[in-house]
């Protein structure tokens, strides 16, 4: 491991859909860029990804690059490991975080930092690449942090 | 309202429970258990098992109806159905399924079913180890997202904060569902009283729920017997008529990775409407209500959908003794529920409902007419349904 990540490994490693359809964003991931879907047709964000665009029904989708920023729109502290590989890590926070520069799309990671401090919905959270280099295959996630730490 | 409805056109005749175990305690395999569950309700409805025609059931249950009329050697399968969706959403939806197979004159006998092993398969609150995710889990699994709490617990949190939840709305749900159970006999918690001050200091499960917040996980089998109104009173019981039945979920519940426009929901805001307006009734009309406990937060988000209070009332409304049988106003879980009965994946709580409209009850409510169950909240289908007694239908 390149570094330390915010849960201990072992947990399930994600990999693209066989059908392709968010191998943009796992790419997109290990160069450090965060991608989303941005309907081609009409503007439309879409987070997560589908095969069409749920406002105007256009296949014609695309990937846009984004910049990681948002707000905390809910959050939750798992305690009781529902996985052997989080048996001792104690707990942990998890957040969901609305962008707003992309139509308010929803995304998901952890909160980095203290698992057991306070967490503020609407406070404003930056994504933290944190590759997992040495995983098979090796992927990226993203994660957040309150934003000027 | 059009004249296409399920309002008076079936009944439920015979209700079966197995023995209630906790979860890897049973020492029958699934396939027996649902089986026995089967029998007790025929038993139940005094008729002879080779009447059935027709089997349904939710979440993918293991257990196929053409195994189940081979095993019961039942002359023939006339309907086969099986509701989409995970977790408890589809109870109340497979009694309608199979309802509307009755009333349109598809099958005459049809079983309501469910069965659960979780000893003999993978518990539903443990994540199976090691390999790789694809799709909607690679985006929660790797950041510790994966038991059903840990995908639920966000919308309730969001709610919780739009509305100044307190703490004490969610314990008054689990309260409710542990002082019926004290009453009943077949419930796993029987004899395993809970009080304010052993919630509060039970371990958080994931904040914002407490063990005590979360449903049990068991092993066993529930069963109900759908007939033509016309026929019903032909059967010893009471009858139970369906008034209506209602399933689905509102815009885009299921937009990937957490992001239904309207996510502080239990999915319910758009069914409920439906259910009321195909029975003819309002909330205030219900006697007695189950609502199935996954999380005491979405039973919460429940009560408010299915328009029993809003949701700036829920702190002042979710009071242990608003919630108690015989007196309460809204009695609520009243054989100890998902908590404290049995997670029988909810099917014990169709199974409640017609007891309290038998007058059968270990928590009867006096002149039980209107009988409701909510199964499933959060998920994507849920369902809800509404039985009547005899004097509903005049």
């Amino acid at each position: 491991m390149t570094a330390a990540t915010y849960l201990r490994p072992g947990l399930p490693v994600p990999v693209p859909e066989n059908d392709g359809l968010d191998a943009p964003y796992w790419e997109g991931t290990r160069r450090g860029e965060l991608r989303v879907q941005r309907c081609k047709a009409c503007g439309t964000w879409q987070w997560g990804p589908e095969w069409i665009c749920h406002k105007c029904l256009s296949f014609d989708i695309g990937w846009q690059t984004i910049e990681g920023r948002g707000r905390i729109y809910s959050w939750e502290r798992p305690w009781h490991p529902a996985h052997p590989a989080l048996k001792e890590q104690g707990p942990y926070i998890v957040v969901l975080v609305e962008l707003p520069q992309a139509g308010g799309i929803r995304m998901l990671g952890n909160l980095l930092g203290d698992p057991r401090q306070d967490v503020r919905i609407g406070a404003e959270v930056e994504a933290v690449f944190e590759p997992h280099d040495d995983a098979k295959p090796p992927f990226t996630l993203v994660q957040w942090r309150y934003s000027g730490r | 309202m059009s004249g296409r409805t399920l309002r008076g056109k079936v009944a439920i005749v015979g209700i079966g429970e197995t023995t209630y175990y906790r979860h890897g305690k049973s020492p029958d395999p699934e396939f027996k258990l649902a089986l026995k569950a089967v029998l007790a309700a025929c038993a139940d409805a005094g008729i002879e098992p080779r009447r059935i025609d027709g089997f349904a059931s939710y979440s993918n249950d293991r257990n196929d109806p053409s195994r189940l009329a081979a095993a019961l050697g039942l002359p023939e399968l006339r309907f086969s159905n099986m509701q989409w969706g995970g977790g408890g959403g589809g109870g109340s939806g497979a009694v309608a399924n199979a309802a509307a197979a009755v009333a349109c004159g598809m099958a005459d006998c049809v079983v309501v079913f469910r069965a659960l092993a979780q000893g003999q398969f993978q518990r539903f609150g443990a994540a199976p180890p090691g390999g790789t995710v694809s799709g909607e889990p690679a985006f929660n699994a790797p950041y510790g997202v994966m038991s059903p709490a840990q995908r639920y617990a966000m919308r309730a949190m969001r709610f919780i904060h739009e509305n100044r939840i307190a703490p004490s709305a969610q314990r008054a749900i689990a309260l409710a569902s542990y002082h019926h159970a004290q009453r009943n006999p077949r419930a796993v918690m029987y004899g395993k009283p809970l009080n304010e001050e052993a919630y509060d200091a039970s371990r958080w499960i994931v904040e914002p729920w407490r063990l005590f917040d979360c449903c049990q996980e068991n092993d066993g089998a529930a069963a109900l017997i759908l007939v033509p109104a016309e026929r019903a009173r032909d059967f010893p019981k009471k009858p139970a008529y369906l008034l209506a039945a209602a399933q689905g979920s509102e815009h885009r519940n299921a937009a990937r990775v957490h992001n239904a426009p309207l996510y502080a929901t239990s999915s319910f805001t758009t069914v409920a409407p439906n259910l009321y307006a195909m029975a003819g009734l309002k909330p205030a009309d219900v006697d007695v209500l189950q609502s199935y406990e996954n999380f005491t937060g979405g039973v919460l988000m429940s009560l408010v959908e299915h328009g029993f209070f809003a949701a700036e009332e829920a702190n002042a409304f979710l009071v242990p003794e608003n919630l108690l049988a015989p007196s309460g106003r809204l009695p609520l879980n009243t054989s100890g529920g998902n908590l404290a009965e049995c997670y029988m994946h909810g099917l014990e709580l169709q199974v409640e409902a017609v007891r309290q409209l038998r007058g059968e009850s270990t928590a009867q409510v006096p002149d039980a007419h209107v009988s409701m169950v909510i199964s499933g909240p959060m998920v994507t289908p849920v369902s809800s349904m509404i039985l009547g007694s005899a004097e509903t239908l005049q």
